[in-house]
């Protein structure tokens, strides 16, 4: 066991895939000499040279598009865009090329590329760096699309990803990168197929992902204060979506709560909901419900931003309002 | 641009029959559209011809070529065969992309043909990716993309030739000038109607040719990719050209007039090759009449292979959509 | 819309037998209601005109007004224009039961029950209906009420031949009502067993007595004996005669004995035969075949599937030898007949061929005892021994 902190599982994870494959190389705006936006790529530049630390223009279409061929024409690229709002002038690429591709040409190429990207809010950065789109990404087909919450999934997943022969997108938290965990030195890889139940409970299912993830075990520990105990799921991939360990969960507790930083509408917590609806409805013993977030572009006054973003006590308020509806 | 390079009677009957191969070819697909053999979208190269052949003349096998979704033209010259194209045209299992892509989007995997690309400009930045992947995997191979003038204005073609002459990378960009945008003229599209003028704002090496003949586009093709396969860096070729036929099928051409349209044709790169070759004896009435012959069996024999293909079974609708199960079967 | 059982929550009007402004009286049939279980009749209980009917073939929740009943001589009030009548304001009696009303319209005409708990208590026969509101969010059921309501969870037994439901056509249906209806009084009934044998010489011998010289119509069938003598025995031990509600026993209001009557298609009803202590043998043996002929050509009357006070089920010649019943909620006793066959019998100290029949009663211990259940049994018996005043 080891403690460390999200970024440094990120960064571990990058030099380990760098140092197992010579067609690995990484390309993103700052990621050399500045040491990337979140200091992920931070002294990667010395280690493996210009590169295979591949300082790029502000062109982010052009960045992914490269990253695409790249991958077509056999490299192991992991682009990173600095925050998922720019990964919009990247959306042509990622949308119309890589997803698209292999299915296109009929299973003639593969698009093995890694695009990451920070994602979420919470750090006043306002509406144009505090955005949650992974929940978009997840609705295109030909995407695998990756949502590290803990330590364990940030320092393995990206392997895992590199390995897969689809373009993966890894969402990383921006608040996450200064959380700190215990990495076990016995886990070695880790699945992109799965979502994982971190907290057993029979009460109420808690459904999220990201950092949203620990904010659903705070409010799973002030809920077992009061007698209730929640099923955590961490869904860890969006797409394809683990739609039987939702079902799982629900199928014992027969309550759900989905905490989505994504906006409510067209969200991929509406999908959860429509899956369960769909597939779960006669497990569900009350509404399922969803904490998102406000439907606002996130705003930078705190008070503003934290009221716009999904609170441990948002998640307890409602869990609680499932299970102990007043009068 | 010079016409240093030499070429040899078996060269330039290549170029004839590449050109006449497509013509045909497009000619009839056009038949078999209005018959509702072919739907959808349907952009045909008839008048671009000596573009795409004249640089692919240049290329070698293992070159990588990316185009538009004017791409028909560019794939055979590629060598991407024609009955797996025209099957694809029928939307064919037996087509080369299973019925997937279609007019727009043909894919060869073994010629290094990356696309048919229905974005404009979307092919540019994957070019650049795969010149990136061919300066460190595969030493002396270039990348060709061809794209029209209306991509000029799309943020991709700057990214992309500020990236590859940042990063040197052998890379040839062939704009095929056709002086329209679906129905707008390039002079209403671009402050700078001289598109290879705009390279020189990112220090790539650029040339403007005639795309009406072949010779001159295979030469400037030549020397562009010597001086890449040497490491000199990306370059870009503007070739002025015209195509006769609507933008797709469905055009009223309300935007050019017929004269002009005929007076581009006065210039048809094909009829102007034979003319040449006939009067310089470089090739017999004989020969053309054979060429002519071959190439009708060859499409002749494309039609017949694509309308006896099969359509793919729907239980495969889904399938290359993610990639997992094809590299679990191509791992054994 | 009348309810014309505890677990009916919504029917489809399917014919009007009267027209807007004819007269009516309590007791006629005026409509037929289509309900899960099948069409049925309704009865209006108000004398005068009748008037602004609903429409028909409308799936409509149990408490709509259908109809409205003015006293002879009153101003007929009409319908505001584009009212509909099931929301129209009317200062006069409506056909439904009062009571039913408010109920639904608090509830929207839907019980608010949760998928997993309405899955539930179709897995352990738990009448939704008769459980009101439940714990979860504005009163919603959820599956910790239906559980409790279950408890303590016993398989739920298959309805005996003596078990009584409501009429029906639609076997599926049928067979999940009377499902419902046997798992809940398997559940919350404790019941206890008593069983007799019943020399049924005399009673033969006065039926063939009887019915010598008479046409076939107007004959007399041993089970018209045994419905008269229960109802004398009742009117003896009226504490089995009603219903057990609210944690307690109330008593029925008349002696209407529910005949169980095995349809031909699969199923059965026990609709009521009123007041048939009332009666004489002749009248009741009408009764009881136009009522066996309307239940099974499913034209039954509301009131005769609302209201049985007890349940008896002969099994007939053709039957087995006894039947021990399920009582069928919330009345509190089933009494059961065998085949009537010939048996060696003990009389004055001789062995005698007899013409014997078993008896038996089940009754719920929450009301009664086993005493008492003997002495309601020797009542029957002892009625039997004496046809000729019965």
């Amino acid at each position: 066991m080891s403690r460390i902190t999200y970024r440094e599982a990120c960064r571990q994870a990058i030099r380990a895939a760098l140092l197992a494959d010579p067609r690995c190389f990484v390309m993103g705006e700052d990621v050399g000499r500045y040491g990337g936006c979140y200091a992920v790529t931070k002294g990667l530049l010395e280690e493996f040279g210009p590169q295979r630390i591949r300082d790029t223009p502000l062109a982010e279409n052009g960045i992914a598009g490269a990253g695409v061929g790249a991958a077509l024409a056999g490299l192991r690229p992991i682009v990173e865009i600095m925050t998922c709002n720019f990964s919009l002038l990247a959306l042509d690429q990622i949308m119309n090329n890589a997803a698209s591709l292999s299915h296109m040409s009929g299973g003639q190429f593969a698009v093995p590329l890694v695009i990451r990207m920070a994602t979420g809010g919470g750090r006043q950065l306002a509406a144009q760096h505090s955005h949650s789109l992974e929940g978009w990404y997840a609705h295109i087909p030909g995407l695998k699309v990756l949502v590290p919450a803990t330590v364990e999934d940030a320092r393995h997943m990206l392997a895992a990803a590199l390995a897969d022969p689809n373009p993966v997108l890894i969402f990383e938290h921006i608040v996450l990168y200064n959380a700190e965990g215990e990495l076990d030195d016995t886990v070695t890889a880790v699945d992109i197929a799965h979502a994982k139940v971190r907290r057993s409970g029979s009460d109420i299912s808690l459904v999220s992902y990201g950092n949203s993830l620990p904010k659903c075990l705070a409010a799973a520990e002030q809920l077992a204060g009061e007698g209730i105990q929640a099923d955590v799921i961490d869904l860890r991939v969006l797409r394809p979506l683990d739609g039987a360990t939702i079902i799982e969960s629900v199928r014992r507790t027969h309550r759900c709560l989905i905490v989505d930083e994504g906006w409510r509408s067209g969200s991929i917590s509406a999908e959860i909901a429509a899956r369960l609806a769909d597939e779960a409805l006669y497990e569900l013993d009350a509404p399922v419900r969803r904490v998102c977030s406000a439907e606002v572009p996130v705003p930078y006054a705190a008070q503003m931003e934290a009221a716009a973003l999904p609170q441990v006590a948002d998640i307890v308020a409602a869990a609680r309002a499932l299970l102990r509806p007043a009068g | 641009m010079s016409d240093k390079l030499h070429l040899d009677r078996a060269s330039l009957h290549q170029l004839y029959r590449q050109m006449l191969r497509i013509r045909n070819f497009e000619a009839r697909c056009v038949e078999l559209y209005q018959a509702q053999q072919i739907r959808g979208f349907l952009h045909l190269y008839d008048g671009q011809e000596a573009v795409a052949v004249g640089v692919t003349s240049a290329l070698r096998d293992g070159d990588a070529v990316l185009a538009t979704y004017r791409e028909h033209g560019h794939a055979l010259a590629k060598g991407v065969p024609m009955d797996t194209l025209m099957a694809e045209m029928l939307g064919k299992q037996q087509g080369c992309c299973r019925g997937r892509g279609g007019s727009m989007h043909i894919f060869d995997q073994p010629r290094r043909f990356y696309g048919g690309n229905a974005i404009v400009g979307g092919g540019l930045p994957l070019a650049v990716g795969i010149a990136m992947a061919d300066q460190q995997l595969r030493p002396g191979a270039v990348t060709v993309c061809f794209f029209g003038e209306g991509a000029v204005a799309e943020g991709a073609f700057h990214e992309s030739l500020n990236l590859a002459a940042l990063w040197r990378l052998p890379l040839l960009f062939v704009c095929e000038n056709n002086l329209y945008a679906m129905g707008v003229p390039l002079a209403e599209s671009d402050a700078q109607p001289e598109v290879y003028r705009k390279a020189e704002a990112y220090r790539v090496t650029a040339a403007q040719v005639d795309g009406m003949d072949p010779v001159q586009v295979a030469a400037a093709a030549s020397l562009a990719i010597a001086e890449l396969r040497a490491g000199h860096g990306p370059w870009l070729l503007e070739c002025r050209t015209y195509r006769y036929r609507a933008h797709s099928m469905f055009d009223t051409q309300a935007y050019r007039s017929k004269d002009e349209v005929e007076q581009w044709r006065q210039q048809d790169p094909i009829a102007r090759l034979q003319q040449w070759l006939l009067a310089n004896q470089q090739i017999s009435p004989e020969e053309v009449g054979r060429i002519d012959a071959d190439i009708r069996a060859e499409i002749d024999a494309a039609v017949a292979f694509a309308e006896a293909g099969t359509p793919e079974p729907l239980a495969e609708l889904t399938r290359f959509v993610l990639m997992d199960s094809v590299v679990q079967e191509q791992a054994p | 819309m009348p309810s014309l059982g505890a677990d009916m929550e919504t029917g489809k009007l399917v014919q009007w037998l009267v027209k807007a402004g004819d007269r009516v009286k309590s007791g006629d049939v005026v409509a037929v209601v289509e309900t899960h279980k099948g069409a049925i009749d309704v009865e209006i209980f108000l004398d005068g005109i009748i008037d602004n009917l609903a429409a028909v073939d409308k799936e409509v929740p149990v408490g709509t007004v259908l109809a409205t009943v003015r006293p002879p001589g009153e101003t007929a009030i009409m319908p505001a224009p584009g009212a509909a009548p099931a929301v129209l304001a009317t200062p006069v009696s409506v056909v439904t039961p009062s009571e039913v009303a408010p109920r639904i319209a608090a509830n929207l005409g839907r019980t608010r029950i949760s998928p997993a708990a309405r899955l539930r208590a179709q897995q352990l026969g738990v009448d939704v209906a008769a459980l009101g509101a439940g714990s979860g969010e504005g009163g919603a059921i959820g599956l910790r009420d239906v559980e409790a309501a279950a408890r303590p969870l016993p398989a739920s037994p298959p309805p005996s031949a003596g078990s009584t439901v409501h009429c029906g056509f639609d076997p599926a249906q049928m067979r999940l009502a009377i499902a419902a209806a046997m798992g809940r009084s398997k559940r919350e009934i404790p019941h206890y067993y008593l069983t007799d044998s019943i020399d049924f010489t005399a009673a033969t011998q006065w039926l063939a007595a009887w019915n010598a010289g008479q046409p076939p119509e107007q004959r007399l069938l041993p089970a018209v004996l045994l419905l008269k003598a229960c109802a004398r025995a009742l009117q003896a031990y009226p504490q089995f005669n009603g219903f057990y509600l609210d944690g307690g026993f109330q008593a029925g209001k008349g002696i209407h004995i529910g005949w169980a009557i095995a349809l031909r298609g699969g199923g059965l009803v026990a609709p009521a035969i009123h007041d048939v202590d009332r009666q004489g043998l002749p009248q009741l043996m009408t009764a009881m075949r136009e009522l066996v002929q309307r239940a099974r050509a499913g034209g039954l009357r509301s009131s005769e599937l609302g209201d049985p006070t007890i349940t008896v089920t002969s099994l007939g010649e053709r039957g087995a030898e006894s039947v021990l019943g399920v009582i069928y909620p919330p009345q509190v006793v089933i009494i059961g007949f065998g085949r009537v066959q010939p048996r060696p019998w003990v009389v004055n100290g001789q062995l005698a061929v007899r013409d014997v029949l078993a008896v038996s009663l089940a009754a719920d211990h929450r009301v009664t005892d086993g005493h008492l259940g003997g002495q309601l049994l020797a009542a029957i018996n002892e009625a039997l021994q004496h046809p000729d005043i019965l």
